[in-house]
């Protein structure tokens, strides 16, 4: 990996990547996992494996899986968070059995809502 | 819940970025403090802003950090050390867990922050070997970092280098306390020692070592970026900016939470928390753990703040926040806690090692139905002597579970030791179960279901549970369709 040798080497590098994630949000649909100690011992990994094998099942091809640490939803893990091209992200919780197939089924091939919506309660820090 | 009744600074990134990208951490303005500071700040300037922005440590004592970073830049040395406490070990504690596991570069970012503000290169994380995921994502941002010229030598092309190494703990609560992880880091028994010297001055290899919260820490990137101002302009008087809550127990929304300083209560445990389970009232909440003391139904307008729940006999601690219902009994929440304290003292000092037995047998006295009036003297004498005269924090702190109860559970103590009743119904030695005649059928269920054959009746007539052999299961209650067992 290059070095960086500057903090404006740090902007333009920030600059790039912070295009190309717009660029990802505009064109495909982006799934985030919950995959800290929490989201993995209920089951997480098993989720992004199951939408990701629907989503082959179902030939959508335009979703790029990422992983974050904890969603902070203790209540409702295993939690995901979907931004559809174009959209905000919904956060969805309670992702058990058939639920993650419902989640490419539904919501990222048709648009349709499916339960357990959380809604953001928060203000975040940007910068 | 859609108001907005949390801010996510220390947490800004956790959920959001892939904590095992480099390139999701900068995507989000990571390592732009660092830069900052290394191109546009003098070492004091850094300070000076740190101490403008009000920031007081999260580790539990509250200790402003600029202040601090100030003590340990005064002292000249060749070496100076930047330690990250992870060492999180309270009963229901997880946020910093949390942060190290979602925004890992977060705090690496902000411990070189730290050894460019103290003059000082090296950082060391002490975390629990219990953290395996928060170790492999530490070690995988330090390399990535390192890789990229944002850590190591020549940070960024600057005359500036540090480097960050990691030190695992066995999981010894006391070693979360300041002195006793310096010990624990130098190969010794993780057992505290007298301060002064504060690390400060002399600590890690008796050089000047500044240790701070990962909480603390994560804050710290933010406040470079959007200034001390803007910081100091969150909060209270006293505590700016926000605090991280793990809420748990009793409560619908089990979670990882931020809110301003100040937040009442009631917001955390019925706005943000979404209210006790199963209709129940609220009863009271344990924060700062086994080192803090349970705020109650008469405290839910308080503004929380470290001077707050010190003047409520309890303690801003880590941030577990721990919700009790009317079925919890407070005398053995007091009990659970000093068992907790119990085991994990050093027993280098006798009030700590001796007193928190003794006040572990008053309390199960008490539970078991044989404490008597003078019990709730002499725990209230033991608890401030123990304040008094133990070493560290964990001594000193030990009590409050037990005074903060008996502020306002008074009468629950009394009933406990005058009338031999639990009024939550949870200390089973106390508990009678009994046949009310009028609502009894004779239907048998409650007979049949009786490990131990205590009930006797005939069908259609009332049935009858002997005192003496029953052995307050419960099964019978469960069972009875008629409501005609009770528990008192
Ligand atoms: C018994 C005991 C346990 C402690 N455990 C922790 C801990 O797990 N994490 C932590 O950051 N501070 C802990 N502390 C507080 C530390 O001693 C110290 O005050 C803190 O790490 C300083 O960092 P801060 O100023 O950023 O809060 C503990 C203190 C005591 C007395
Ligand atoms: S107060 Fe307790 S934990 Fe602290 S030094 Fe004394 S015995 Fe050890
Ligand atoms: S189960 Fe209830 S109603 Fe039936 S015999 Fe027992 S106490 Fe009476
Ligand atoms: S509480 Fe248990 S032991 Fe006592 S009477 Fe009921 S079923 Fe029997
Ligand atoms: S700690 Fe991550 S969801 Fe609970």
């Amino acid at each position: 990996m290059a070095k960086i040798n500057s903090l404006a080497e740090l902007q333009k590098k920030r600059d790039e990547l912070q295009a190309a994630a717009a660029k990802t949000k505009n064109e495909k649909v982006i799934v985030n996992v919950s995959l800290a100690t929490c989201g993995i011992a209920s089951g997480g990994k098993e989720v992004m494996e199951a939408m990701k094998q629907e989503a082959a099942a179902l030939g959508i091809n335009n979703v790029e899986f990422t992983m974050s640490g904890c969603m902070t939803y203790c209540f409702a893990e295993p939690t995901v968070e979907i931004t559809l091209p174009g959209k905000e992200p919904v956060v969805f919780g309670y992702i058990k059995g058939d639920k993650a197939k419902e989640l490419v089924s539904k919501y990222i091939k048709s648009g349709e809502l499916v339960d357990g919506v959380i809604p953001a309660s928060y203000e975040r820090i940007v910068f | 819940m859609v108001d907005k009744n949390q801010l996510r600074i220390a947490t800004r990134n956790t959920g959001f970025i892939d904590p095992e990208s480099v390139e999701s951490y900068i995507a989000v303005g990571g390592y732009q403090a660092l830069g900052k500071c290394l191109a546009e700040m003098k070492p004091a300037d850094v300070i000076d802003l740190m101490k403008n922005s009000g920031l007081r440590g999260r580790g539990g004592a509250g200790f402003p950090t600029g202040v601090k970073w100030g003590f340990a830049a005064k002292y000249a040395s060749d070496t100076k050390y930047v330690v990250c406490n992870a060492d999180e070990g309270d009963p229901g504690a997880f946020m910093d867990r949390a942060v190290l596991e979602g925004d890992p570069h977060n705090v690496l970012e902000a411990m070189a922050i730290g050894g460019y503000a103290i003059g000082g290169n090296k950082g060391t994380i002490y975390i629990r070997a219990e953290y395996p995921l928060a170790i492999a994502r530490l070690k995988l941002a330090i390399q990535q970092a390192k890789d990229m010229g944002l850590l190591g030598d020549n940070i960024m092309g600057t005359d500036f280098s540090f480097d960050i190494e990691l030190k695992y703990g066995a999981g010894a609560f006391v070693c979360g306390e300041e002195t006793a992880l310096i010990a624990s880091m130098e190969g010794n028994r993780g057992e505290p020692y007298t301060k002064p010297p504060f690390p400060a001055e002399a600590g890690y290899w008796d050089k000047p070592t500044i240790v701070n919260n990962v909480e603390t820490l994560a804050n710290i990137p933010a406040i470079i970026m959007k200034g001390a101002d803007w910081f100091s302009g969150i909060g209270t008087e006293t505590s700016k900016g926000t605090k991280v809550f793990c809420i748990c127990g009793k409560i619908n929304n089990v979670g990882l939470i931020e809110v301003p300083m100040g937040t009442s209560l009631k917001t955390v445990i019925y706005d943000v928390g979404g209210g006790i389970p199963g209709g129940k009232e609220f009863k009271a909440v344990q924060t700062g753990g086994p080192s803090g003391g349970a705020l109650t139904y008469k405290d839910l307008d308080a503004p929380i703040d470290y001077e707050n729940l010190v003047a409520r006999q309890s303690m801003m601690g880590s941030g577990g926040m721990i919700v009790m219902d009317e079925d919890d009994c407070m005398v053995s929440v007091a009990k659970f806690f000093l068992d907790f304290t119990m085991d994990e003292t050093c027993g280098k000092c006798t009030p700590c090692r001796i007193g928190s037995k003794r006040l572990y047998e008053l309390l199960d006295k008490i539970t078991i139905g044989q404490g008597t009036e003078a019990d709730l003297d002499k725990l209230r004498s033991l608890s401030d002597n123990i304040k008094d005269t133990a070493l560290c924090g964990l001594g000193q702190t030990m009590p409050n579970p037990v005074l903060s109860t008996m502020r306002v559970f008074e009468d629950e103590y009394r009933a406990h030791v005058i009338d031999k009743k639990c009024p939550a119904g949870v200390c089973a030695d106390l508990l009678e179960f009994t046949v009310v005649d009028e609502k009894c059928v004779g239907c048998t269920l409650c007979a049949r279901v009786c490990p131990v054959n205590c009930i006797s009746g005939k069908p259609k007539e009332v049935h009858v549970i002997d005192q003496a052999a029953c052995i307050k299961c419960g099964a019978c209650l469960d069972k009875c369709k008629f409501d005609a067992i009770i528990k008192q």
